[in-house]
């Protein structure tokens, strides 16, 4: 028996793999809220059914229409005991309509026709699903959504037995803003892009007369320098998001963090050693152009609305343009009032750019060889 | 374990019929005409003492459900139904028998080991490889596990750990497994010849095995000899193997994969005549009536575009090889193709997962993805006409 046992395990083992695909256990459960109430329509494959509570009443291995019209009632009965639908909290009730067929990719199904009533017009609904939970883990409820417009899909079953579903509208304005904040966020957060603004930035209110730096005399002329260099960074930086959002252009993230924080680097020494003095905006433009692949990865990463790409784009763009100037607004009238002192040119710019170039350097290190270093 | 049951030949029967009238699939609820009209058909229980037995089985574990011997039986027994019809319900039936365990960081070896199975049905090869080995761990004479351990190492082209999970179990089984066992990995590891020349002698030797055995050596026997050019041997064995009468999806698409070829197209129609209800059988049908420019080939491709659609719609991504293939040959989309190929390559590297790979990153012109191909055949010495060939190919694009 032992011997048979094993010639059949390797039988199996080295056969077994590719003679699986089949399709599994799956039902298709649709509901739909509409203005005068929620319906549904589950389809149920006949098979899975007389596996829990028999059709095939003569036992000859076919199932016929008036084997699977008499149980009509059973088949309503245990489908909705394993199925809970609460709107906004509070339970409705499910009742069954009358059965059809019909036919999916592997054979019959029954289709229940479903009337839930839920006490109002549910903001929430929380599906509950246990269907032949116990018998066969490996079946999935497919769930088709509709409600006010919109289409959601979800895969229900014992991995995740109860799922809830916001149904408010989501505006087209409130996306916009969502996006929009999710972009002054990110700027907020992305202390590399900070740095690299901040070192293109601190020697704006400063003039290179070598052998140092000296204090430019009127606010206008900073002004002028900022705006060049802020606008060109958010040219450049448009120009990629928009580009890798759309898929035009894809870089691996590995190179792009690097050449960012290189940028961070590079601009930092400049404030050290000027090579660039006066065409600061050219240096923002060009390494903007590499920031913008950054931005693009989290946008990506925050899923985007197929249906409101471009909505999603200029939202997420305007927000962080919004949290770039927020920055520059606070930092252009302090460093013009500091900008004679010993402070600003020794400490802050100086110190600053070392600091920001030794913190940068390593971010450098730690995403080209991906390894790490600092402790955040 | 690979007989069909009549049933299961009349459902499948059905289901070509249904295919080859071009029926729609799912096409809107109705009513049927008539209380008599045959909706479904499934495994008789009258008259059929395989289901009666297995009848037999569930109702004992269900008066005793957390019996680990009655479970591992009910799962074993589901499991091999699943093998001979292809219907993966019966592994969620088997997993369910072994529920009270399922999520145990170490139930008792014997659920471990069944636990396995079902975990690589579902190419979750990890936590398979990590039961198999503690069970081999506990109990060092569990020949199944060793087979288990022999061909999941294998499906991963971990070569040298298959070879040695099947020394382990060469003493603890027939000759012809044993050696059938090890040829399945020296053959893709540069002893493909002397493989053959085993397996061609265990055979000899074992004139009388069950006619499961000598099939599955016979199949094993038959790639090998393809995959070294020797077709004419292929074929020999390939027949041998049908006349031995035991319905097996595997072989049957093997021999058709062999007939197409070879521009056979319709002896493959005839071949698999009445096994659309099996996907991996439908696509080769898809593949030959297409070549032999039948008109039922549209239907047959619709009926696969519909349920590679169902399987992703429930998140599984146990069919991307023959996804790939579905795309790269009846869809004409090299990019899908090539994305799919390189996904299942990621999980599985067997010849014909390697196979479909190279073709994809050929007609894509993309040779740089199929570069962990090209590694695999030049680190195991890999002996295939055809993918050597492909492989060269690739090379003169690049």
């Amino acid at each position: 028996m032992k011997r048979l046992c094993t010639a059949l395990a390797i039988a199996l083992a080295l056969l077994a793999a590719p003679a699986l695909a089949h399709k599994p256990s799956d039902s298709y459960l649709s509901i739909t809220v509409g203005d005068t109430g929620v319906t549904g329509q589950w389809d149920i494959a006949l098979r899975d059914l007389d596996f829990a509570i028999g059709l095939d009443a003569d036992g000859n291995g076919e199932i016929t229409w008036g084997e699977v019209r008499t149980k009509h009632g059973e088949i309503a009965a245990y489908a909705l005991a394993r199925l809970a639908v609460r709107g906004d909290g509070v339970a409705c009730a499910i009742e069954p309509g009358a059965q059809q067929i019909d036919e999916h990719t592997d054979g019959a199904y029954t289709v229940l026709p479903l009337t839930l009533r839920c006490v109002a017009p549910p903001a929430q609904l929380t599906i509950t699903y246990t269907l032949f939970a116990d018998l066969d883990p490996q079946h999935r409820g497919l769930l088709n959504l509709q409600a006010l417009g919109q289409t959601r899909t979800a895969v229900l079953g014992p991995q995740a037995p109860t799922q809830s579903f916001e149904l408010k509208a989501v505006g087209r304005w409130a996306q916009f803003i969502a996006y929009a904040r999710e972009g002054v966020w990110h700027i907020w957060i992305g202390f590399d892009h900070i740095l690299f603004l901040l070192s293109l930035l601190l020697p704006a209110v400063l003039l290179w007369r070598a052998p140092g730096w000296q204090a430019v005399d009127t606010f206008r002329a900073a002004f002028v320098d900022v705006f060049k260099i802020v606008t060109a960074f958010t040219l450049a930086h448009s120009i990629t998001l928009s580009l890798a959002t759309l898929g035009f252009v894809s870089l691996p993230s590995r190179w792009v963090e690097s050449a960012i924080a290189a940028s961070v680097v590079l601009a930092a020494l400049n404030n050290l050693w000027p090579l660039f003095h006066g065409r600061r905006w050219m240096v923002a433009f060009g390494f903007g152009l590499i920031h913008g692949f950054g931005f693009a990865s989290v946008l990506v990463d925050l899923g985007l609305p197929r249906e409101a790409l471009a909505l999603a784009l200029v939202g997420f763009n305007l927000g962080v343009e919004a949290g770039q100037l927020a920055i520059v607004a606070l930092f252009l009238p302090l460093a013009f009032a500091l900008r004679r002192t010993a402070l600003y040119r020794r400490v802050v710019m100086l110190g600053g750019s070392a600091l920001i170039v030794a913190l940068a350097g390593t971010w450098l290190v730690e995403r080209a060889f991906e390894v790490k270093l600092l402790p955040f | 374990m690979f007989i069909l049951q009549s049933a299961t030949f009349r459902s499948c029967a059905a289901l070509a019929l249904l295919t080859t009238l071009g029926l729609p699939v799912a096409a809107a609820p109705h009513l049927p005409a008539n209380d008599a009209q045959v909706l479904e058909t499934v495994p008789a229980r009258v008259a059929n003492p395989r289901a009666r037995d297995l009848q037999a089985l569930r109702v004992a574990w269900r008066a005793n459900p957390r019996d680990a011997g009655l479970a591992v039986q009910l799962a074993q027994r589901y499991f091999d139904e699943a093998a001979a019809s292809g219907d993966p319900r019966y592994v969620g039936y088997a997993q369910a028998a072994l529920a009270p365990w399922w999520d145990q960081v170490a139930p008792p070896v014997a659920v471990r080991v069944q636990r396995a199975v079902l975990l690589q049905y579902s190419h979750q090869f990890a936590p398979a490889l990590a039961d198999l080995d503690a069970a081999v761990r506990a109990e060092p004479d569990n020949a199944q596990a060793w087979a288990w351990l022999a061909a999941v190492h294998l499906v991963r082209a971990d070569y040298g750990a298959s070879a040695r999970a099947c020394d382990r179990l060469a003493p603890l089984t027939t000759p012809l497994l044993g050696i059938g066992c090890r040829a399945a990995a020296d053959s893709l590891s540069g002893r493909a010849e002397a493989a053959a020349t085993a397996v061609a002698a265990a055979l000899q030797a074992a004139v009388d095995a069950r006619p499961e055995a000598r099939l599955w050596a016979l199949t094993r026997w038959a790639e090998i000899a393809e995959r070294r050019g020797d077709a004419a041997g292929a074929e020999r064995a390939f027949r041998e193997a049908l006349a031995l009468d035991v319905a097996d999806v595997y072989l049957q698409a093997a021999y058709a994969d062999f007939l197409l070829d070879r521009g056979r197209a319709a002896e493959v129609l005839v071949l698999l005549k009445g096994g659309a209800r099996a996907d991996v059988l439908l696509l080769r049908l898809a593949l030959a009536a297409k070549a032999a420019n039948d008109p039922r080939a549209a239907g047959w491709s619709r009926e696969l575009a519909a349920r590679f659609d169902a399987a992703r719609a429930r998140g599984d991504r146990t069919h991307e090889k023959e996804e790939a293939r579905f795309a790269l040959a009846l869809q004409g989309d090299a990019t899908r193709a090539l994305a799919l190929a390189q996904s299942n390559y990621a999980m599985q590297r067997e010849a014909a997962d390697a196979r479909i790979l190279l073709e994809a990153a050929l007609a894509a012109r993309q040779p740089k993805s199929a570069a962990p191909v090209l590694d695999w055949l030049q680190a195991n010495h890999v002996e295939s006409v055809i993918l050597r060939s492909l492989a060269g190919k690739l090379v003169a694009v690049q």
